[in-house]
């Protein structure tokens, strides 16, 4: 009955070829003492850390071109903005490079974020106090993320499907609440979200800057730096592998997916705090942007190559990319559709003739 | 019914889809008298039967090429962008000609529009076939900057036409049915006859199986790659003229948003594999029926539309379920093989 899946896997040569380097090869400058400037250049462009290289790269060319073509582009305030505008983003794209590093996707996240918004915004009005309400909305993500991944690997159902259904369920849920936009009231809410951090030089952050960074630290450590973030690439790289060395594949796997529905239930409360509202429309189509950041930043869509950092240097060049246009005035906003396709065919491409051709 | 033929039944590919369609349409029935009626008013036939086959067409035209697509293990998230820009095309094209109702400038609006769309599936049949990028994420690109493009060709407004000729496609009736549903019968029924009477199918499978085994057993696995994607982008811009032909307008920001994901579960639920190498054209067209049906059910009975999604959900997640051979498999383990009466029951509580 499994001969269909299998076939899939093994019948494909390029898999086995791979995976040896994948785990051994990813959380690569954590030695102790500097390494010789040789070993160093080599990590820099390997196939597995160049694209992240490429997109700081970029990142730093935008933001100069940026600074050279208006007046107060460059900034330190500039570049702070993008991380309090993207702060939800970041969360979810953190979750999704799990997911994406495993081998799997999640359609789920916009929604959920959603979902969460809608939730935290209902209760509230509805009298709750603040803290029972987080405690709750992050309990739901985790629950929704951890169903979609326990279906996704007892059942043998792809996470492709699994997710575009969580997808449907949490934006229906949503409108089962409520059709209409809730504002929140609630002190704690209105006081993250009106509250800012000063840093030196006239600078300023929001309190859910704070929380993305944090989400960003965990998560690189998690995924680079535990045997659990070794288990991830492993299975991305090959899941049969996986399996027969015995690693704890279905537990990962679940684990992966209620990571990235954590994620989004962060998010969606980041996302509630900045638009002080929960709104059942709200973020349709992040998903993309969270797929298109990870991808940007480096992280292979068949699994088992990717970095936290890089996704995190995703969402800023998307953000870059509307602040640019924001800047600019005149151009119209379609222009960043158009452009981060354009990002997303340039990083694939990229990748494509960076790690090994299969087949 | 022997119990031999039960069993064969319930675990044929179809069987569930099927089934699925026949409830909702037997609680439809129950529910709204008259549901199933079909009255003829002008020559036309009128009914909520017609209102599913109409509204369904966009959707089952395009789960039509994905199937083919989803059949090499490929997929296509580009159509909804597909859709349009050959909305945009063919509007923009017709709104700016000298003459905006004349059926010349209908005929080539749509012919400009439809040419665009083979270039841009021919695109994404170069990124997977030749260049070997992943399909989810070479149509990725399409799909993000394609809605993009076609904001830019409308230049963001909502482009109104009023050509006769242009609203027969989506508006008008053809032997008492509408033009849409009898053109997308047409390319079922010529898909159907063209992969299953000749190779073709079989070649679509095999590179679906296994790409490398195919090209060295000779098929031309490149070619089909390229073609399959071309013939899903052509569904897409005919679904692209039936919907704004149908409103009369081409609005860049919500034509055929999100079709692709319905268009997939269509495939998804009429039984080709996600994973590629088998694929069935009737099983997508029930896919397609089951989706609209239940869109429409959602509307009779008198729930909130926006509902809809969690009771869309609900279906993927039964019918995947069943599909699913592990879940067969644990259901198989849990009870005695040789009984005939509880395969139904028991299948119904998982």
């Amino acid at each position: 009955v499994n001969r269909d899946v299998t076939d899939v896997e093994t019948g494909r040569p390029e898999v086995g070829r791979r995976v040896p380097a994948a785990p051994a090869e990813v959380p690569a400058p954590r030695s102790g003492g500097t390494p010789p400037r040789t070993a160093r250049l080599r990590t820099l462009t390997s196939p597995r850390v160049l694209p992240v290289v490429v997109t700081f790269v970029l990142f730093v060319a935008m933001f100069g071109a940026g600074s050279a073509r208006y007046d107060s582009f460059f900034s330190g305030q500039v570049l702070l903005n993008l991380f309090i505008d993207n702060a939800y983003l970041i969360v979810l794209a953190v979750g999704m490079t799990f997911v994406i590093v495993s081998g799997g996707i999640d359609l789920s996240v916009g929604s959920v974020v959603a979902l969460s918004g809608v939730v935290a915004a209902k209760l509230l009005s509805a009298g709750w106090s603040a803290l029972p309400v987080l405690v709750l909305v992050l309990l739901i993500g985790l629950t929704l993320g951890l169903a979609q991944g326990l279906v996704i690997h007892f059942l043998e159902l792809q996470p492709f499907v699994v997710t575009l259904a969580g997808m449907f369920l949490a934006r229906g849920l949503c409108y089962v609440i409520s059709v209409e936009s809730i504002p929140i009231r609630d002190p704690l809410f209105t006081a993250i979200a009106q509250g800012s951090i000063p840093l030196p030089g006239d600078t300023f952050i929001s309190p859910s800057v704070v929380v993305a960074v944090v989400v960003v630290a965990v998560g690189a450590y998690v995924l680079h730096a535990t045997r659990f973030g070794r288990t991830v690439y492993a299975i991305g790289g090959n899941q049969h592998s996986a399996t027969l060395m015995g690693l704890r594949v279905g537990r990962t796997k679940v684990t992966v997916y209620a990571i990235s529905g954590l994620c989004s239930a962060i998010g969606g409360l980041l996302f509630a705090v900045y638009s002080l509202s929960g709104y059942s429309l709200s973020a349709v189509g992040t998903e993309l942007d969270a797929i298109a950041a990870t991808v940007i930043g480096g992280t292979l869509l068949s699994g088992g190559v990717g970095l936290v950092v890089g996704s995190l240097l995703g969402v800023l060049v998307l953000g870059l990319i509307q602040t640019f246009i924001s800047f600019e005035g005149t151009l119209s906003s379609w222009w960043t559709k158009i452009v981060i396709g354009l990002l997303l065919l340039v990083f694939v491409v990229l990748q494509r003739f960076l790690v090994r051709r299969p087949g | 019914m022997s119990p031999d033929s039960l069993g064969r039944l319930t675990r044929s590919n179809l069987f569930w889809p099927v089934l699925a369609l026949i409830l909702l349409l037997a609680f439809d029935a129950i529910v709204t008298p008259g549901f199933l009626s079909l009255r003829l008013q002008d020559g036309h036939l009128y009914g909520s039967l017609i209102d599913i086959l109409k509204n369904g067409t966009p959707t089952a035209l395009i789960a039509l090429g994905m199937t083919l697509v989803v059949a090499t293990r490929g997929i296509d998230l580009s159509v909804g962008a597909t859709v349009a820009i050959s909305a945009a095309v063919a509007c923009s094209w017709i709104a700016s000609s000298p003459d905006p109702t004349s059926g010349g400038a209908a005929l080539v609006g749509a012919l400009l529009a439809l040419a665009l769309v083979v270039v841009l599936g021919a695109w994404n049949g170069f990124l997977v076939s030749v260049l070997g990028i992943q399909p989810i994420i070479a149509t990725l690109v399409l799909m993000t900057a394609g809605r993009g493009l076609a904001q830019l060709i409308t230049d963001g407004q909502i482009i109104t036409v009023a050509n006769p000729l242009f609203a027969q496609l989506g508006g008008g009736f053809v032997f008492g049915l509408p033009v849409s549903v009898v053109l997308a019968a047409v390319l079922f029924a010529l898909v159907a006859l063209i992969t299953r009477r000749t190779a073709l199918g079989m070649l679509i499978e095999a590179v679906g199986i296994n790409p490398s085994a195919a090209r060295l057993a000779g098929v031309r696995a490149r070619g089909i790659t390229v073609a399959v994607y071309v013939f899903t982008a052509l569904c897409a811009g005919i679904a692209g003229l039936m919907i704004s032909s149908n409103v009369t307008a081409a609005d860049a920001n919500n034509a055929g948003l999100w079709i692709e994901l319905d268009a997939i579960l269509a495939v998804v639920i009429g039984g080709t594999l996600l994973s590629g190498g088998r694929y069935s054209i009737v099983g997508t067209l029930v896919g397609a029926l089951v989706l609209q049906t239940l869109t429409t059910t959602v509307y009779t009975v008198g729930i909130t539309p926006e509902v809809t999604l969690v009771f869309k959900a609900v279906v993927i997640i039964a019918v995947c379920l069943l599909q699913s051979p592990k879940t067969r498999e644990l259901l198989r383990r849990r009870r005695p093989a040789i009984r005939p009466e509880p395969v139904l029951e028991g299948v119904g509580r998982p």
